[in-house]
C-alpha cells in the first residue's frame, strides 16, 4: 500500500439506526463535528447533564429535522460522541439538546427546552450577513454547521518577525472598509480588507491586529440613538458567541457559509505582503451574560464548569459583562488553549491580544493566583511557542497588572501608563519629564527583567478618543451613545489646542496638527513595540465620542476621503514607520542602561536639554531630549547612525545645544513637526546636514529628529 | 439540483460544458465524471457560462480537478464565470488557483502558456 491509497476505514460504516439515522459510537476526539468516511462525527462534553441529545436541521429549517439520543453506551467519561452517517454537511445544522437539573444553588442551569450551539463549531450560521433582522423566535438562532477546513496554504506559515521589529495596527475588519468611499468590491468584509493591503503596505506597517472576529451578534445591544432613535449595535464585538468560527457578517461570502475560506485568504495574502496578523480575543466572558441573558452554549451544557460562581452559585462579574470565564478550571484551560492552537494552526494567526486578560490568572473563586495554570501553560504550548501574546493587563474588577502581569519570558502588555504619560506630556503637563524617559526607553522600571518588547507602546486605541479627536476635544462627547454621556473613559489626558471640536482658526488647526505628529513621532521612536489606530494616520475623527463600540456608521468607520484631505499628516506617518524600520537602534530588545556597552564613547542612550548632557528634571520642565547610539544598535550587533530626538511640549521656543559628534560626522534633519508641508520629513538616508553643527531652534509645542552620521564629503 | 455535463473534443483540447449547480450534493458525482478528462489531451476547458451557484464544496471539487491535471501536466482553464461565481471564487481567494477566460473565444485564441 502507498501514500496514494488509502484503505477505508473498519469502523466506517454504522451499527444501529436512531432517530431515522444511520449511526455508531463515535470518537470522543477532536470535540465538535468532524467530517469521516461517510459520515460526520459529533463530540460534546458535558458532566453533569443527564441526556444529552443531538439536534439537526436542514440549513435554514425552523424545525430539526431529527433529534437523536445519545445511549450510554456512546458516552466515554463526560464526552458524548456519535458518528451519523449519509448526512450532507454543506445543507446540515446542528446543535445539542442537554438535560440535567435547574439548580441554580448548586451551579445547575440545565434547560431541556433549549437547543444549545456547539462550543467547538468552527462555522456558525445565523447571523450571516451583518445587520440584518433576523428571526426574532427562533428556537436555535446561532446555528453550529460543519466546516471543509481543507485550505490551500502552499507554504504560508506565520511569520515570525520578532516582536521588537513590529509596528502594529489596530484595525476594525468592517470599519476598515465600510465607509462608502473605500471603493472596494465588497466594502465591509474580510475581501475589502485584502483589496486595501497596497494601503498597509504603503503605511509600512508589518502587523494587523484585527479586533474581535470571533462569531459575536451585531444585534445584541438593546439601546438605541436618542436623536435618531435608530438602532445602535455591539459593533467592536467583545460579546463572543462562538469562539472557533470566524464572524460570518464579516465575510462578503458569509451567506454561503465560505467566511473561513475568505478570512484564511486575507491572512495568506497579509503574510505575501510581509504582514502579520494579530487577533483581539475576548476569553474573560461570553455572550450569555448575567442571570437574565441568553442561554446560548455553555449555560446550558455546563455551568458551572464554564463560569465563575459564587458560593451561592451567582456568576461574580470581573469582566463588568454580568460573567466570568471560569479560565483556570481544567476542562476551560483545554477549551482555550485548543481554541489558540485552532486559530494558529488552522488559519496562521500570528498573536493574540488577550482582552481584560487579568482575569486569566484569577482562580475559580476570583483570587488572583501567582502562577496561574493557563498563562502558564500558554507560555509553554508546543503550537503557540512563538505566537505572539499580548495581554490587556488588567480587567473590570479593580486588578491592574501593568508589569506584573505573571509573564513566564512571553507575555507582552498593552502599556496604558505609556499612553497616559506621553498623553500628558505633550498637552503641556508639568513634572513629567523623568517619567517620559522612563517611557520612551521600553519603560523598564514596569518591566524590569524583562524585554524592551514587554511593553506594547500606544497613545491611542479603539477604547477612547482617536489621535485627531485627542487634540481637538477636553471633553467626550458621547450622547449618540444612549447613555446622557455617562458612558466611556473620563481621564482621557486630552486637549483640544483652544477650541472644543471643529475650528476656523489656521492657529488652532496648525497646532493640532503638529500635536498628533509629535505623539506619532514619541512613539515612532520609543523602545518597545509601537500600535497605531487605523485612521490615526489620515486624522480620522469620531466627533468627540470615545466608546465608538455601538456606532456601526461613518462616525466609527475609516473615511478614505481623508487619504487626500490630510495627506501630509499621512506622509509625515509613513516617513516616521519608515525611519524605524531603518534604524535598529531603535528596536533593540535589551533596555538601554545609560551607559556604554561597546566602548563606541557614547552611553546607549544619552539625556539632554536646552544643554546638551544636561537634563532637565525639574516639575516645570518641559523639554526632553535623548541621543541612541548607533554603535549599540541591537545589543551592538549593528551598525546605525545616531538618533537625535528633541520634544518641545512648552508653548515658547528653544534654542537646544545638540549634542557632538565623533570627528567627520554630522547632524542631519530628518523632521521637524513645526515645519509643514513641503517641508516633509526625509529622504531616508538623504537628510540634509544642519547649517548649524552644534545648535537647533526647537518652536513651541514641536519634536526634532536628527540622523548623526558621516558628512557628505565631495 | 443536478449539474448536466456535456464534452466534445477540440484537438488536443477537452471541452467540458456544465449547467446546473455545483454543490455538495452534484460535486461528488462531478469530480467522479470530470477526472478522466484530465490527462486525455493537454488542456481542460471547463465552461461554466450555465453554473448559477458553486458552493464550498463544489469549489474543492474543481480545485481538486485542477490539482490532479497539473500532476497530469494537463491545463485547466475556466471559461464563462457568471459575476456572481467570480465574485465568491475571488473572496475566497479560488480564483488564484485557475486559469480564467472570459469565453470560449477568448481561451481558444490564448492556447499559449
Amino acid at each position: 500500500m502507498t501514500t496514494q491509497d488509502v484503505r477505508e476505514r473498519v469502523d466506517a460504516f454504522p451499527t444501529r439506526r436512531i432517530g431515522g439515522h444511520r449511526v455508531r459510537a463515535g470518537r470522543p476526539f477532536p470535540y465538535g463535528a468532524h467530517p469521516v468516511p461517510g459520515g460526520i462525527n459529533f463530540s460534546v462534553y458535558s458532566d453533569r447533564a443527564t441526556a444529552m441529545r443531538l439536534v439537526l436541521f436542514e440549513r435554514g429549517a425552523r424545525h430539526p429535522m431529527a433529534e437523536l439520543e445519545f445511549p450510554p453506551e456512546f458516552r466515554i467519561g463526560s464526552v458524548y460522541a456519535m458518528t451519523v452517517f449519509d448526512l450532507d454537511a454543506e445543507n446540515l445544522e446542528y446543535g445539542f439538546r442537554a438535560d440535567g437539573p435547574f439548580d441554580p444553588g448548586a451551579g445547575d442551569r440545565f434547560d431541556a427546552g433549549k437547543v444549545l450551539s456547539d462550543p467547538y463549531a468552527r462555522l456558525i450560521s445565523g447571523r450571516d450577513v451583518w445587520g440584518r433582522e433576523p428571526d426574532w423566535d427562533d428556537v436555535y438562532p446561532y446555528r453550529a454547521k460543519v466546516l471543509d477546513d481543507d485550505f490551500d496554504w502552499g507554504d504560508d506559515t506565520p511569520l515570525g518577525i520578532p516582536t521588537e521589529d513590529l509596528v502594529i495596527y489596530e484595525t476594525h475588519v468592517r470599519g476598515f472598509t465600510r465607509h462608502p468611499s473605500s471603493g472596494v468590491s465588497a466594502p465591509g468584509t474580510y475581501a475589502g480588507l485584502r483589496e486595501k493591503i497596497p494601503h498597509l503596505k504603503d503605511l509600512g506597517v508589518n502587523c494587523v491586529e484585527l479586533l474581535p472576529v470571533f462569531e459575536f451578534d451585531e444585534l445584541d445591544n438593546p439601546r438605541t440613538d436618542p436623536a435618531t432613535g435608530g438602532r445602535l449595535h455591539n459593533y467592536w464585538g467583545y460579546n463572543t458567541v462562538s469562539f472557533f468560527a470566524p464572524k460570518a457578517g464579516y465575510a462578503a461570502t458569509g451567506r454561503f457559509g465560505m467566511q473561513a475560506d475568505e478570512f484564511k485568504t486575507l491572512v495568506r495574502d497579509l503574510h505575501r505582503a510581509g504582514i502579520e496578523v494579530m487577533l483581539d480575543v475576548v476569553f474573560n466572558h461570553t455572550a450569555e451574560g448575567n442571570e437574565q441573558g441568553p442561554t446560548i452554549s455553555f449555560r446550558g451544557l455546563d455551568n458551572a464548569t464554564y463560569y465563575m460562581l459564587t458560593p451561592q452559585g451567582e456568576y461574580y462579574n470581573f469582566s463588568g459583562t454580568g460573567n466570568t470565564v471560569n479560565c483556570n478550571h481544567p476542562v476551560v484551560r483545554d477549551f482555550v488553549l485548543s481554541c489558540l492552537r485552532y486559530w494558529v494552526s488552522e488559519y496562521h494567526i500570528d498573536g493574540f491580544r488577550f482582552d481584560l486578560a487579568a482575569i486569566l490568572d484569577r482562580a475559580p473563586d476570583g483570587t488572583p493566583l501567582p502562577n496561574p495554570p493557563l498563562l502558564e501553560q500558554l507560555a509553554h504550548d508546543p503550537i503557540l511557542r512563538h505566537t505572539k501574546l499580548i495581554a490587556e493587563a488588567w480587567d473590570a474588577a479593580g486588578l491592574y497588572q501593568v508589569g506584573a502581569f505573571p509573564n513566564y519570558g512571553r507575555w507582552s502588555e498593552w502599556n496604558g501608563k505609556y499612553r497616559d504619560t506621553v498623553r500628558r506630556f505633550v498637552k503641556g503637563e508639568p513634572g513629567l519629564v523623568g517619567e517620559l524617559a522612563t517611557r520612551m526607553a521600553g519603560s523598564p522600571d514596569l518591566y524590569r527583567g524583562r524585554t524592551a518588547s514587554a511593553s506594547v507602546n500606544f497613545v491611542t486605541a479603539h477604547d477612547g478618543f482617536t489621535l485627531h479627536d485627542l487634540v481637538s476635544y477636553n471633553d467626550k462627547h458621547n450622547e449618540a451613545n444612549g447613555e446622557d454621556n455617562r458612558d466611556g473613559a473620563n481621564d482621557n489626558h486630552s486637549w483640544n489646542c483652544g477650541e472644543e471640536g471643529p475650528s476656523g482658526s489656521a492657529h488652532v488647526r496648525d497646532l493640532r496638527t503638529r500635536q498628533m505628529k509629535n505623539m506619532l513621532g514619541i512613539l515612532l521612536t520609543s523602545q518597545g513595540v509601537p500600535m497605531l489606530l487605523a485612521g490615526d494616520e489620515v486624522g480620522r475623527t469620531q466627533l468627540g465620542n470615545n466608546n465608538g463600540y455601538c456606532q456601526d456608521n461613518a462616525l466609527s468607520w475609516f473615511d478614505w476621503g481623508l487619504v487626500e484631505a490630510n495627506a501630509e499628516l499621512l506622509a509625515f506617518t509613513r516617513a516616521l514607520i519608515a525611519f524605524r524600520h531603518a534604524h535598529p537602534v531603535l528596536r533593540s530588545a535589551d533596555h538601554p542602561t545609560g551607559s556604554d556597552r561597546v566602548g563606541s564613547g557614547y552611553p546607549d542612550i544619552g539625556w539632554h536639554g536646552v544643554r546638551a548632557w544636561d537634563p532637565d528634571w525639574s516639575a516645570h520642565s518641559r523639554v526632553l531630549a535623548w541621543m541612541r547610539c548607533g554603535r549599540h544598535a541591537k545589543g551592538g550587533t549593528v551598525r546605525d547612525d545616531h538618533v537625535y530626538v528633541a520634544v518641545n511640549a512648552h508653548w515658547e521656543s528653544h534654542d537646544l545645544e545638540l549634542p557632538g559628534l565623533p570627528e567627520g560626522q554630522a547632524w542631519h534633519l530628518f523632521a521637524d513637526t513645526g515645519l509643514g508641508a513641503p517641508h516633509g520629513p526625509g529622504p531616508l538616508g538623504a537628510e540634509p546636514e544642519l547649517h548649524h553643527p552644534g545648535r537647533y531652534h526647537l518652536g513651541p509645542h514641536t519634536l526634532v529628529i536628527l540622523v548623526g552620521r558621516d558628512r557628505r564629503t565631495g | 439540483m443536478t449539474v448536466k455535463l456535456s464534452s466534445r473534443t477540440e484537438g488536443d483540447t477537452a471541452v467540458v460544458v456544465l449547467e446546473g449547480e455545483i454543490n455538495s450534493t452534484t460535486s461528488g458525482g462531478l469530480q467522479a465524471q470530470l477526472l478522466p478528462f484530465v490527462g486525455q489531451g493537454s488542456r481542460l476547458l471547463i465552461d461554466l457560462s450555465g453554473v448559477s451557484y458553486v458552493s464550498s464544496a463544489g469549489l474543492r471539487t474543481l480545485l481538486i480537478v485542477h490539482r490532479r491535471a497539473q500532476q497530469l501536466e494537463t491545463r485547466v482553464t475556466l471559461v464563462g464565470l457568471s459575476e456572481e461565481v467570480r465574485f465568491v471564487m475571488s473572496a475566497t481567494g479560488f480564483l488564484d488557483f485557475f486559469d480564467i477566460e472570459e469565453d470560449l473565444d477568448a481561451a481558444r485564441e490564448h492556447t499559449g502558456r
